[in-house]
């Protein structure tokens, strides 16, 4: 094909492909927080539903909180991580208009907390390591959820998280919006990806009440430290998961993987631990997040 | 200086100084627009004598209603890191810090006492509002896990008096992490027998609500006190509907079962000190002569 002075095609692209890899890498090494949260949200980045898939054989899903409805922004059940059973909850965002609908955009209603709740405590029983795979804005914020106790089932979320007498891992696999995001959060082990975002309230929430502007997001997001790479500085998150280049949305199944290899890897150390010792160690954790800052 | 003016000078001050006297010692209620003379408003513990609205109150009110004979021991709560992400919104966290402190002459929103109550021993944790609006941080997480090692430590019964608009969102994440330390606080209080109690006064929303508030033994509300997780507004733009009439109230919040009573704030003390007896815990012992 080639001949002296025409232009090596195969050469060529692959000298573009290694620019346009080069030019990616170095974009997303410097993603500002504001950008972070953009790729967090990212339409198709690993919803909860498709690590799950990646993740866990025979997968069964279990429903309802046994009180009021089952909620499908909540996923749960059981089935097997590398062979060994484990329990799985996450919120699910959805991925198109249909299913974003259906999982009424990842938001929980009181339903799911309990749901959640009832799956955590139903794991501690049969000694299930939980798992956990967190995306969404935040709970939903509405008029019957507030009816049936939106505060008291993110609360009592809470509770079961940290009273878990089984190895607990929760990762955050997009958005870590806030209270809705810890209720199921509060585990031996925070794992996030790179470009995860994990806060208080989202960026728009945080602009629009301090500084009264919500198109203040980005200087926001700047302020609120909700990146991965602050966080793990912060200790508030245990490990960062290296995403493929350009962003788990690029390469899913990559990401996916990672996020496997790095559960299995925080769930190792947790193995001989009797249920006192768990949450004991579960605790003292949580207890040193205050006094452990006092080192910045 | 002449004679005019070091005359005139004083007799207008005086004219001056009795205008001033009305602001401090007349109260309007908020509610039915009512005057109330401060001491009345006082005894009254706020609360307004004619329409019975309760009006917000500090921490350190909170303190002397509750214990017997206004009578306690404030703790000092531990230091906690300031300003943990050098946050800057239109102004420094740390000046907003600075400035509530000179206000409320308090280290935080969060105080801290024992003492008695109906004769028995108690720890009483109470937010202040006035703190930047009782948002959690850092030092109230703190100051919550501090007075649940008290109570433990007094085999003393703890109750807590919210106002929170919720997570001090200066801190972020760190806020965030107050609800998972702060609910540790009351599985320490409930794991050593010992009740946790919960007055959810106004306002009460957000992180707050979602953590340690919700999850008392028994929860008692004030009369018309907000109570709830998301605040109105964005509930209002997510579901683009009215708001129902008293929707997030208290009295809204015991129809739904989510506290056990709302009872007025002349009738806490004894209220809380009947309970406290009836879960067992009575007057201390007198101490022999």
């Amino acid at each position: 094909m080639s001949s002296p002075g025409s232009i090596n095609i195969a050469d060529e692209v692959s000298r573009l492909t290694d620019k346009a890899d080069k030019q990616l890498r170095a974009l997303y090494a410097k993603l500002t927080p504001w950008q972070k949260t953009q790729v967090a949200r990212h339409p198709d980045r690993p919803k909860a539903g498709s690590v799950i898939a990646g993740l866990i054989t025979e997968f069964t899903p279990l429903a309802g909180d046994r009180a009021f409805a089952d909620d499908l922004a909540m996923l749960g059940g059981i089935g097997r991580f590398r062979g060994e059973p484990v329990m799985v909850i996450g919120t699910e965002k959805g991925s198109d208009t249909e299913t974003r609908i259906r999982h009424n955009f990842g938001s929980p209603r009181p339903e799911g907390y309990r749901k959640a709740r009832r799956l955590m405590e139903l794991a501690g029983r049969f000694g299930l390591p939980i798992l956990s795979f967190v995306d969404t804005s935040g709970a939903y914020p509405g008029i019957d959820a507030e009816a049936r106790g939106q505060a008291e089932a993110i609360a009592s979320g809470i509770d079961a998280c940290l009273s878990a007498p089984v190895p607990f891992i929760a990762a955050i696999i997009g958005e870590g919006g806030s209270g809705g995001a810890i209720a199921i959060a509060a585990g031996d082990s925070v794992l996030m990806f790179e470009h995860a975002v994990y806060a208080v309230i989202s960026p728009e929430g945080c602009a629009s009440i301090l500084w009264r502007d919500a198109a203040q997001a980005p200087v926001a997001a700047e302020a609120m430290k909700l990146t991965a790479q602050d966080l793990k500085r912060l200790g508030i998150i245990d490990q960062i998961i290296p995403e493929p280049v350009g962003g788990a949305h690029r390469e899913p199944e990559m990401a996916v993987a990672a996020l496997g290899d790095a559960i299995a890897s925080a769930l190792a150390p947790l193995a001989g631990l009797s249920p006192t010792a768990l949450r004991a160690r579960r605790r003292e954790k949580f207890l040193a997040m205050g006094t452990a800052l006092a080192a910045l | 200086m002449n004679w005019l003016t070091e005359y005139v000078r004083p007799k207008i001050r005086t004219l001056l100084g009795r205008t001033d006297v009305p602001d401090n010692l007349w109260h309007q209620c908020p509610s039915c627009q009512q005057m109330i003379f401060h001491r009345e408003l006082e005894a009254a513990k706020k609360v307004c004598p004619h329409c019975g609205f309760h009006m917000r109150a500090t921490a350190a009110e909170r303190l002397t209603w509750t214990f017997d004979d206004a009578t306690f021991q404030r703790i000092d709560l531990p230091k906690v890191p300031l300003d943990p992400l050098k946050f800057r919104d239109s102004k420094r966290y740390a000046d907003r810090l600075k400035e509530a402190r000179e206000a409320t002459k308090h280290d935080d929103a969060l105080l801290v006492a024992h003492g008695l109550i109906g004769g028995a021993k108690a720890v009483v944790a109470a937010m202040d509002f006035a703190f930047m609006a009782g948002s959690m941080g850092a030092a109230v997480g703190e100051g919550l896990v501090t007075a649940a090692r008290l109570a433990v430590l007094q085999h003393a019964p703890l109750i807590v008096f919210t106002a929170s608009g919720g997570a001090r969102m200066q801190e972020g994440a760190v806020s965030l992490m107050q609800m998972p330390r702060s609910i540790i606080a009351t599985q320490m209080v409930k794991e050593a027998g010992l009740p946790y109690i919960v007055v959810l006064t106004d306002p009460t929303t957000g992180g707050v609500t979602a953590s340690f508030a919700m999850l008392g033994d028994i929860q008692i509300a004030e009369p018309g006190a907000l109570i709830g997780f998301a605040g109105a507004r964005v509930i209002e733009q997510t579901v683009r509907e009215k708001l129902p009439e008293g929707f997030q109230r208290a009295e809204y919040l015991l129809e739904h079962g989510i506290v056990d009573m709302v009872v007025k704030r002349g009738d806490m003390a004894a209220k809380l000190g009947m309970l406290i007896n009836m879960l067992g815990y009575h007057r201390a012992e007198p101490k022999a002569a």
